[in-house]
């Protein structure tokens, strides 16, 4: 029996992702990375900013995303997102860029302590990334 | 009758009318296409979103402490009415359908003895509307500067509400705008986003969830991006209808200025056809009477 399922990103604007053949996916859930291999059970989580890992037999996968939703169920992994990038398709400048964003937010001083853990996650995923 | 020279100048001038119509028809026309595609590819967000909130609701142990932007504050006394219009005019019906249902429903609420709020999204619901209800209109947005409907504005919106929502502004939100069903039909809608109005829909679950953190927590945090996202789709399905309608008057537009052209060329080619039967007539009894 083969050991894959199948995962699927979407962000408003469009279906970003949909691949079947998956091993393993490790996502940046609110209280922890966690690692999903198949038969999982059905699960509800949501993530914070981190890299999402797709481990898969035509290759690995690493995308970035700041927040979204993972719902897994009969070895369907949905994975609902406002923003995700490549981070094959990411260059230097594109990174700065967000880690420019990110440190700008997390040195608010108006903010809720939820955003800005949100915001010190960003910086500090982002930093780990150069 | 209008002199030979009038009638020319006219001809010209509906001609020119035309071809700017015609222009236009072609523009929606392509811009509907590109609007139609994002509001297809925009549904699956949506749809798991709903889904998953679905899920969570049912799957909420405590339904008394559940969150505000689930169960309502309790009252319905203040209305908070989103209404999302075009930011640019010449599309047909487009607007004033989103106005007139906007329009019934305000009389409605008021009429109960509710207050309402108005928030306009694009210019030309705000001009329609601050006629009548200009007091009541508490923000205009506009995105004009951006040229597709995308989440970052539909996210600020978003934001906006639930600001609102939570020093206690209003109890009830729906938003108003065109659903997209073909070229020639859009649909005013009227949807309720605060309170979620999930009554008659039943949930796929068959089987139970875990959550990760507790389901108050998931919820708490999916339900405002579900605002966003339920603007967002609003936008999406505006949009696209905002071209369809434009296309399809535009469309009209054309064709009766072609109409209009073939009866003033009728007209030109009788009365010059009458000038020269005159001119002759002249002629010939000027002669017979030599």
């Amino acid at each position: 029996m083969s050991e894959e399922f199948k995962v699927e990103i979407v962000n408003p604007e469009k279906s970003f992702l949909i691949k079947d053949d998956v091993s393993e996916v490790v996502v940046p859930a609110f209280e922890g990375e966690m690692g999903i291999l198949k038969d999982h059970i059905s699960i509800i989580s949501f993530l914070k900013p981190g890299i999402i890992k797709i481990l898969s037999k035509s290759g690995d996968q690493n995308y970035y995303v700041e927040d979204g939703i993972v719902e897994f169920k009969n070895n369907n992994l949905s994975i609902l997102t406002s923003t995700i990038f490549n981070l094959a398709d990411m260059d230097k400048s594109k990174q700065q860029d967000l880690l420019k964003q990110a440190e700008e937010e997390a040195n608010k001083t108006d903010i809720n302590d939820q955003s800005k853990y949100l915001a010190d996650q960003k910086v500090e995923v982002l930093k780990t990334l150069n | 009758m209008a002199s030979l020279d009038d009638l020319k100048k006219r001809i010209a001038s509906v001609k020119s009318t035309q071809k700017i119509t015609k222009a236009m028809k072609m523009v929606a026309a392509a811009k509907l296409r590109r609007a139609q595609e994002s509001a297809e590819k925009g549904r699956p967000y949506s749809e798991k979103m709903n889904n998953v909130i679905l899920n969570l609701s049912n799957g909420i142990s405590d339904k008394e402490n559940a969150p505000k932007l689930l169960s309502g504050t309790g009252q319905e006394k203040t209305h908070l009415c989103v209404v999302m219009t075009s930011d640019r005019g010449l599309c047909g019906g487009f607007n004033s359908n989103i106005i007139k249902k906007a329009k019934s429903y305000f009389a409605k609420i008021l009429d109960e003895g509710k207050e309402i709020k108005i928030i306009t999204v694009g210019s030309k619901g705000n001009d329609q509307l601050k006629r009548v209800y200009g007091n009541k209109i508490i923000e205009n947005i506009s995105f004009k500067e951006s040229k597709n409907a995308n989440y970052f504005d539909a996210d600020k919106v978003g934001k906006m509400v639930i600001e609102k929502f939570e020093v206690g502004e209003f109890d009830v939100c729906t938003i108003f705008y065109n659903q997209f069903k073909n070229v020639i039909t859009q649909i005013p809608q009227a949807q309720q986003i605060i309170p979620l109005n999930n009554e008659g829909e039943e949930s796929s679950l068959e089987e139970s969830y875990e959550f990760e953190p507790d389901e108050d927590e998931i919820l708490s945090n999916l339900l405002p991006k579900n605002i966003s996202t339920q603007i967002f789709k609003a936008m999406l399905e505006n949009s696209a209808s905002e071209q369809g309608s434009r296309m399809s008057a535009m469309d009209n537009a054309t064709r009766n200025a072609g109409e209009m052209v073939d009866k003033l060329t009728i007209e030109y080619n009788r009365s010059r056809q009458a000038a020269i039967t005159k001119e002759l007539i002249e002629i010939i009894s000027g002669a017979e009477s030599l």
